[in-house]
């Protein structure tokens, strides 16, 4: 046994590779026989991801999901943010450049909108839950954009811990949000063409969020929206700590 | 050889994060601007030019193609990574934040989408192709 473990936690990529294995194929079964594939097996596969998450950092107390088990920390490397972006730039192999163009000021037009939406959505609810000052107000805000740029913003301007942590929280839900419900909405919202997952990826913006929730409803638009996100936490860590807290400042 | 056109892959996203890192610099933001999209540009470039077609196509194309299917597992494995407890513990102002900002963009996706060109939805994918490496982009 102990052995075993030995072997298992000196090769934490393999490990990785076996239990991810496992998981998609668990998962493609339940979507068979539980859901005649009516949920996609890779939405699944994403959902048992997150339940593993929550648990793993329930018992560790850490804030990696399962990366922060020693012996599962080789998910981390392969979940990390070197081998997803790796994989994000491979899935535009196929890609159409004249696709890409169709859609270039639309999507340009999608990361601002994406950006003040949600970030005038996040300030309203840190209204609402009694916050006065502007520096808390544009961090929870920036937070809704993503949970990259809600620290980035706030540490720029100086946010309390506590405020931090809300905006990072806030930013997750999002990510998680984007993750499981994209699958479900993609019919209501006609994400199912090249152009329209470019609008998307400019909206939702949050890379994990986009990148997991078109994976598990067709992985054919993972480049295109994938293409816009990845924009869009640079254009708002550049106005979060700007022009939105300038503009919050002289509003409150 | 498969390895040149993991070279390739590997090459395009170096040189996209980095002109990124530079773009963050330029901008004085403490982030990657672009660096993935820009990467990926290269690709999309580079597998039409003429230069490249050796590493691109027949053998070298397999080593693009296997990250491209290994896409999906990075995906389940960074799900497993995230830090779901703070978003369950964030309480609602976290959670009417994350979620309503959420919602109201999905509401804007085809209000938007409309006034770009009108995309050809994909044909449906069969569930046999979901064996297969992922080709996306293609017809």
């Amino acid at each position: 046994m102990q052995t075993l473990l030995g072997v298992v936690a000196a090769n934490g990529l393999i490990t990785a590779f076996t239990l991810v294995g496992l998981t998609v194929w668990l998962s493609y079964w339940l979507s068979r026989v539980l859901t005649h594939g009516r949920i996609h097996g890779s939405a699944i596969a994403i959902i048992l991801g997150l339940g593993a998450a929550w648990w793993a950092g329930k018992l560790t107390g850490g804030t990696r999901g399962v990366a922060d088990i020693s012996l599962l920390s080789g998910l981390g490397l392969m979940g990390g943010g070197m081998l997803r972006d790796f994989g994000i730039v491979s899935t535009a192999f196929g890609v159409q450049l004249s696709e890409l163009r169709k859609s270039g000021v639309v999507g340009v037009i999608s990361i601002f909108v994406g950006v003040l939406v949600s970030f005038i959505v996040g300030a309203v609810v840190a209204i609402g839950f009694g916050y006065r000052d502007a520096i808390s107000i544009t961090t929870i805000g920036a937070g809704a954009v993503t949970y990259i740029v809600g620290p980035v913003t706030g540490a720029a301007i100086g946010a309390s811990s506590e405020v931090l942590a809300l905006s990072v929280a806030a930013g997750v839900v999002k990510a998680v949000m984007v993750m499981v419900a994209t699958p479900m909405v993609a019919r209501y919202i006609g994400l199912n063409n090249p152009q329209t997952a470019m609008v998307f990826g400019g909206l939702m913006g949050t890379t994990s969020g986009v990148a997991g929730g078109l994976a598990a409803t067709d992985p054919r638009l993972v480049p295109y929206g994938a293409m816009t996100a990845t924009f869009y936490t640079g254009v708002g860590c550049l106005l979060g700590p700007s022009l939105l807290y300038f503009a919050v400042r002289a509003l409150v | 050889m498969i390895i040149y056109g993991v070279a390739l892959l590997s090459g395009c996203s170096l040189v996209g994060l980095f002109v990124g890192e530079l773009l963050g610099k330029l901008l004085g933001v403490q982030a990657n601007v672009g660096g993935v999209g820009i990467a990926m540009l290269l690709l999309v470039l580079a597998s039409g030019s003429k230069l490249c077609q050796p590493l691109v196509s027949g053998e070298s194309a397999t080593g693009i193609k296997f990250w491209s299917a290994m896409y999906i597992p990075i995906i389940v494995a960074m799900a497993a990574g995230q830090n779901v407890v703070a978003a369950v513990d964030g309480g609602m102002l976290a959670l009417l934040a994350g979620a309503l900002a959420t919602v109201l963009c999905f509401l804007l996706v085809p209000v938007l989408a409309r006034m770009g060109p009108q995309g050809v939805p994909l044909p449906p994918l069969d569930t046999a192709a979901d064996d297969k490496p992922a080709q996306p982009g293609s017809r």
